[in-house]
């Protein structure tokens, strides 16, 4: 089991009613993290559209999940 | 070169002064402006929401493959964060060439590149009072369906 901070912005900040939470998980990858994050507070977005970064980087969903790292889960970005 | 997340009104003079450049034959600038209408709604306001640590790491990543990619002489962009009123500025891209078509083509790939990858998200307000996050599934577009209905009514009243 491993120890995560997740950090929620925007729309999923609003759906999630936190910027932030502590999640126990046994996921492998961002991406299964995701899936997990988003079906307990339900985001509609579907993954393709979304970003995610691990301690400050931009990274693809496959990269593996770390005991102690903080994930960013990014909506559909809408910029310009 | 350089990205810039801007909390205050951008300072164009100031922004263009600074890309003065004896050896720039051209110099192309884009600016985004905060429009009245998206998705057919009547739009009265914005607020954008940025990480700004990795919206300006993105950014300044997409300038640097703007400066290998074309022949350009420098890239610079500003992106506001925060309330925006109606005809304010939302983004700023300039670029300086020695011929003018690198300058050109340059700024359409810059500011195609933020808009796509960024870390920025803007919220529409609406004149109906309605407000929704651009792009999210049940977000604006959702809410733009849901309202279609009461859109002949709403502008006849205010005929």
């Amino acid at each position: 089991m491993k120890r995560i901070t997740t950090e929620y912005f925007a729309v999923f900040r609003e759906q999630a009613g936190i910027m932030e939470e502590r999640v126990d998980s046994h996921a492998g990858t961002v991406g299964e993290l995701f899936v997990e994050c988003a079906g307990r507070h339900g985001f509609a977005d579907p993954r393709e559209r979304c970003k995610v970064a691990v301690n400050d980087e931009l990274v693809s969903w496959e990269t593996p999940v770390h005991d102690g790292d903080r994930v960013l889960f990014f909506p559909p970005v809408a910029g310009g | 070169m350089h990205c810039r997340i801007d909390h205050e009104p951008l300072d164009t003079h100031a922004l263009r002064h600074a890309m003065i450049d004896r050896r720039a034959g051209g110099f192309v600038v884009f600016e985004g402006w905060v429009r009245d209408y998206n998705e057919g709604r009547e739009v009265v306001a914005l607020h954008y929401e940025v990480h700004d640590r990795l919206a300006v790491k993105e950014g300044e990543r997409v300038l640097t493959e703007a400066l290998a990619r074309y022949d350009i002489l420098d890239a610079v962009c500003h992106h506001r964060s925060g309330d925006l009123a109606l005809t304010d500025i939302a983004v700023w891209v300039g670029v300086t060439s020695r011929h003018r078509a690198a300058a050109f083509d340059a700024c359409r790939y810059i500011i195609d590149e933020i808009k796509a990858r960024l870390p920025i998200w803007k919220k529409e307000f609406y004149r109906d009072g309605d407000s929704g996050w651009v792009n999210c599934v049940g977000c604006a577009q959702g809410h733009a369906h849901a309202h279609h209905a009461h859109a002949p009514r709403e502008g006849q009243s205010r005929g």
